[in-house]
Parts: structure tokens; C-alpha cells; sequence
């Protein structure tokens, strides 16, 4: 099989191209490993959304809420921990990290099930009526996110062992971006073994170029799209509660406010694709931290500049996913 | 004469605000190769479409083996053993030549005698078995689209235009693996726009104008008379070669 090793290479090749520019090389370690560790984070918020966009050809904008539901599942369960969290060793502090991580998960995935049954099912195939009913659902849940945790911002202070720096050499790198980057590193293992490896993932990559000869094959794709819906909101609920320790705070406006970035990464992926979104991802985190530090002006455009430069090389993304 | 393996019995299908099916009725018989045939824009498709539950009737009876399968699912209708091969061949570009054909097999892999008997019929699916299937050409492309409704034994097999823009030879190909699939007793039911290929292989043929049948009876009587053909399709078989 013959890879498509450009957009690899892209990664690599805009890091060491910001090395001179930066001129500081233990700035730009430490700038490289913030964006890669953003990237992560935003590909766990986005791998669920491409393969809905993909698989179910859903416009999903209420995907923000799930970020914010699982960042606050998270945070209700580590500020109850706060006990674990005092002996700042690793273990004490995963077994506190533990629980926050399935509340977040769970209570993601619980509402991306609600979500397609009520909200999204009676308008699949109505791209129109879907992005009114999502922006409603995004607006309607945020307020209940308001009702149920309060209006005013959570602290959530990281875990010990996870907080500070690592010093290497002349660079700081802070520990809760490395664990980021394996947590992220871990997600897109589990997702490409699972999408490369199992029967589930084959009928989910057939279904994201074409649901209908899945169907005419014998398979019930509602019931894939169920579950993929299902999944791709716990792995978001995943993300918020990532994000939500990066940040150190939860607000109800979180996802929303990340779902443009999610946007832009979905689409110079390609739609439906993971690796896109993965290799999308990296490239989002690298290039607004890099541009925060050289041009903080630009750092807001600095991602549309990208998905611009990458339509206008290729057009249906990195890798694009073949659609009947 | 015993019972078809598939009958339609007035039925109409709207797409929209469009009524493409206008009341069709024919039967296909067990084992036999039954060609719809019919000008652009007939209703072939759709009726192909309709039989696979893709579109649904809003009149009339699909029955196949007695059983009403009219509103039936298309994943409840390929399980009753129907394999569907689309006008655009439906194929996954970006799984390989194997992962098409393991998904098609209900489970487990893909039985290795009747690979082999595919392999067969098509052996440049041999060749490329582990490259992507968006990368074989058109005529592979058909080659494995056909081989997917056949990797499992089925008892119908719907199949849209298997010889458009395909070259000469790998028509001819296309035709031979029709014939040895004819061989094994397989029922099929093809719309052609090919009059030779349709001539080489029909037993029986429908005739489709406006979203009805016109005609339908022995392939063979049909071929032997140019005045029908003529009448039905508006050129003779054999100024089609």
C-alpha cells in the first residue's frame, strides 16, 4: 500500500522550520512540546466530530458541550479528591485522576447518546435543520451546565506529579504537557488499532465512504452510527477534561469556544478521516504556539491562514476520505 | 411452472416530487439470468433501487420466495441472500482489494476455495490483493465489485450495468465470469444497456419504458426479432456489437 508520507512530513517539517526564527533552541523545545501537547488535546476533542462528520455526514455544532460536560464531570470529581491529590506522588495521583477520567468519559458519552436520539436522528440528511437544531442544543445545554454547576468558573488546580517542569538542559517542560502527549499518543493508538485491526473498524471506514453499500452488504449502519456518535462524544468528554486541567479552569463556554479550532482541524484533515485530524491537530497546536511567541498579533488568524494554505493545496484536506 | 425466486407485482416508486415507477410487474426465475433492459431514464435503477429497499415502493408487492420483502430493510434484504452492484460499483476506494472482500463475508474471512474460484474469474484480484481498491482500474474495479456479491454464495444478485466504459476485452472477461456464474445456478437479475451483452447472456428479458414493463419473455425470442427491438428500444441488437 503506498502511505502519503507529505502531509507526515508536514509536522516535522514546521517545527524545525520555526527553530531559526525562534532563535532560542530551549524556547523552541519547550514551544514544540506545548503545541504538540495542545494538538493532542484538541485531536481528542476532534477525532469523535470527524468521524461523525464522516461516517453520518452530521453537523454536529453542539459538539462544544460535550467538551464542557466532561471537563465538569471531571472537575465535580477531582475537587472532591482533593485529599488524593495532597501526597503529590504518580499513583496517588492517577488514582484520583482515575475516576474523573470515566465521570468525564461517561457523562460525555450519556449525552451524546441523548443528543443523537432526540436532536439528531430526526434530521440526518438535513444539513440545514442540523446545524439549527445543534446551535440549539449548544446554547440550551450551556445554560443547563449553568443551572446544575453554577454560573461562576470552577478552579482545577492539576495534580501534583503533574504539576511543574521538567528542566532539560536549558529548557522548561512542564509535566503536565508531556502526559498530555502520551495520553494523545495513547488515544490515536487505540483509535488506529481499532480502526485498522477489527471488524468494527472496517465496517466504520467503509461507512465513511459509502453508509449505503454497507448497508446493501447486510450491516445496520444506524446502529454504527450510534455507537461511533456515542464514542466520539466520550473521546471529547476526554479532551474537556484534559483541556480543563491545561487551563485550570472550567467554564460552561469551554467547548464553544475551542469548537472553531476543532473546526478547522477536522477540515485540513479531511473529513472523516482520524489520521487528518490527527496530523491537523499537531499542526494547529504547533503553529499557534509558535506564532503566539513570534507574533502574538497573529496568533488568533494563524489557523485559518493554515486551513486556507491547506484547501488551497488540497482541496478535501490532507487525507481525504472517498464519499459515494 | 414453478414459483419465481423474485416477483413484482405493481410497483411504484416516488423519488420526491418525481413518480419514476409507474405499476412494474415481472418475474425473475429461479437459476436463470433475467436482463432488464431499457432506454436512459426508464427506470432500471430505481427498479433495482426498489428490489434493494434502498428506495421503497409507495404501491405494490415485492415478494421474494413468497415472502413480502416491500418494506423490508436493505440490511434484512441482503441477508435473505440478495447481493447488490451498483451502477457506480460501490466499491470502498480506501480499503484494500482483501478488506472489501472480508467485508462482505458475514464472518470470519473470506471461504479460500471460492477465493480461489474467484481468483478464477478475475485474477488480477490475485495481483492486487493487498493494494487499495481506489487505485485498480475501471475494469478491476467491476471485476471486484462483482467478486463482492459473489464471495459468499447468494440467491439473488442484482447487478446495474456491469459492462459500462469497460473496453472490449474486459467485457468480453466480464461475460465469461457471467457464464460460469450462470453454470453454478446463481439467479440474476442485470440491467444492461450492452444489447450484446445482454444477448450473450439473458434466458429471459424485461423491457422497461417510462417506469413500466413493456415487455418481458424469453431473451432469445426477443433477439430474433428486429422489429421488436426496434419497437422496445428503438435500435436492433445487432447494431449494437
Amino acid at each position: 500500500m503506498k502511505a502519503d508520507w507529505i502531509p507526515l512530513a508536514l509536522v516535522p517539517a514546521i517545527a524545525i522550520a520555526a527553530l531559526p526564527l525562534v532563535g532560542s533552541a530551549p524556547t523552541w523545545v519547550t514551544l514544540t512540546v506545548a503545541g504538540l501537547a495542545m494538538g493532542m488535546m484538541i485531536f481528542m476533542m476532534a477525532s469523535g466530530l470527524t468521524l461523525v462528520f464522516g461516517l453520518m455526514d452530521v453537523l454536529n455544532f453542539a459538539h462544544g458541550v460535550f467538551i464542557a460536560v466532561g471537563a465538569y464531570g471531571a472537575a465535580s470529581v477531582l475537587t472532591r479528591m482533593t485529599h488524593a491529590m495532597e501526597a503529590p506522588t504518580l499513583a496517588s495521583d492517577l488514582a484520583a485522576m482515575a475516576p474523573a477520567v470515566v465521570a468525564a468519559i461517561a457523562l460525555a458519552a450519556a449525552l451524546g447518546w441523548f443528543f443523537e436520539r432526540v436532536l439528531i436522528r430526526p434530521v440526518y440528511g438535513d444539513h440545514l435543520r442540523q446545524i439549527l437544531i445543534t446551535m440549539g442544543g449548544l446554547i440550551v445545554f450551556e445554560q443547563l451546565i449553568l443551572v446544575v454547576w453554577g454560573p461562576d468558573m470552577i478552579p482545577l488546580p492539576r495534580p501534583g506529579a503533574l504539576s511543574g517542569a521538567f528542566i532539560v538542559g536549558e529548557a522548561a517542560i512542564e509535566r503536565y504537557r508531556v502526559a498530555a502527549v502520551v495520553v494523545g499518543l495513547a488515544v490515536f493508538a487505540g483509535m488506529w488499532l481499532l480502526l485498522n485491526r477489527t471488524r468494527v473498524g472496517l465496517l466504520v471506514r467503509a461507512g465513511v465512504e459509502n453508509p449505503e453499500m454497507v448497508e446493501s452488504l447486510g450491516y445496520r449502519i444506524r446502529r454504527l452510527f450510534v455507537g461511533v456518535f456515542v464514542a466520539g462524544s466520550g473521546l471529547a468528554g476526554l479532551g474537556g477534561a484534559m483541556w480543563a486541567m491545561y487551563q485550570e479552569q472550567v467554564n460552561a463556554q469551554m467547548g464553544a469556544q475551542v469548537l472553531v479550532l476543532i473546526f478547522i482541524v477536522v477540515i485540513i484533515g479531511g473529513l472523516g478521516s482520524v489520521g487528518g485530524c490527527f496530523i491537523g491537530a499537531l499542526l494547529a497546536g504547533l503553529l499557534a504556539n509558535y506564532t503566539g511567541y513570534l507574533a502574538p498579533k497573529l496568533a488568533l488568524g494563524s489557523n485559518l491562514l493554515l486551513m486556507v494554505l491547506v484547501l488551497l493545496w488540497r482541496p478535501r484536506g490532507l487525507f481525504p476520505v472517498g464519499r459515494a | 411452472m414453478p414459483d419465481p425466486l423474485l416477483s413484482l407485482a405493481g410497483v411504484n416508486t416516488h423519488i420526491g416530487q418525481y413518480h419514476i415507477l409507474q405499476g412494474v410487474d415481472f418475474d425473475v426465475p429461479h437459476g436463470g439470468l433475467t436482463m432488464l433492459l431499457g432506454r436512459n431514464g426508464a427506470g432500471k435503477t430505481t427498479c433495482l433501487r426498489t428490489i434493494m429497499g434502498l428506495w421503497h415502493a409507495s404501491a405494490g408487492s415485492i415478494r421474494m420466495d413468497g415472502a413480502d420483502i416491500t418494506r423490508a430493510r436493505t440490511p434484512d434484504v441482503a441477508r435473505l441472500g440478495v447481493a447488490y452492484v451498483p451502477e457506480n460499483m460501490g466499491i470502498f476506494a480506501g480499503l484494500t482489494v482483501e478488506e472489501n472482500l472480508r467485508l462482505a463475508t458475514r464472518e470470519g474471512a473470506p471461504d479460500r476455495g471460492r477465493l480461489d474460484w474467484i481468483f478464477g474469474l478475475f485474477p488480477a484480484l490475485k495481483t492486487f490483493w493487498h493494494g487499495l481498491a481506489g487505485n485498480l482500474s475501471g475494469g478491476q474495479k467491476q471485476m471486484l465489485a462483482i467478486a463482492r456479491a459473489i464471495v459468499e454464495p447468494r440467491r439473488l444478485l442484482l447487478v446495474d450495468e456491469p459492462s459500462k466504459g469497460l473496453a472490449p476485452a474486459i467485457i468480453a472477461n466480464m461475460i465469461a465470469a457471467f457464464e460460469e456464474l450462470k453454470r453454478t445456478g446463481t439467479t440474476m437479475l442485470v440491467v444492461e444497456q450492452n444489447f450484446h451483452f445482454a444477448r450473450s447472456l439473458g434466458d429471459t428479458v424485461a423491457v422497461m419504458d417510462s417506469g413500466r414493463i413493456v415487455h418481458a419473455g424469453r431473451m432469445d425470442a426477443l433477439a430474433a426479432d428486429a422489429a421488436l427491438q426496434t419497437r422496445l428500444l428503438g435500435l436492433s441488437l445487432d447494431s449494437h456489437q
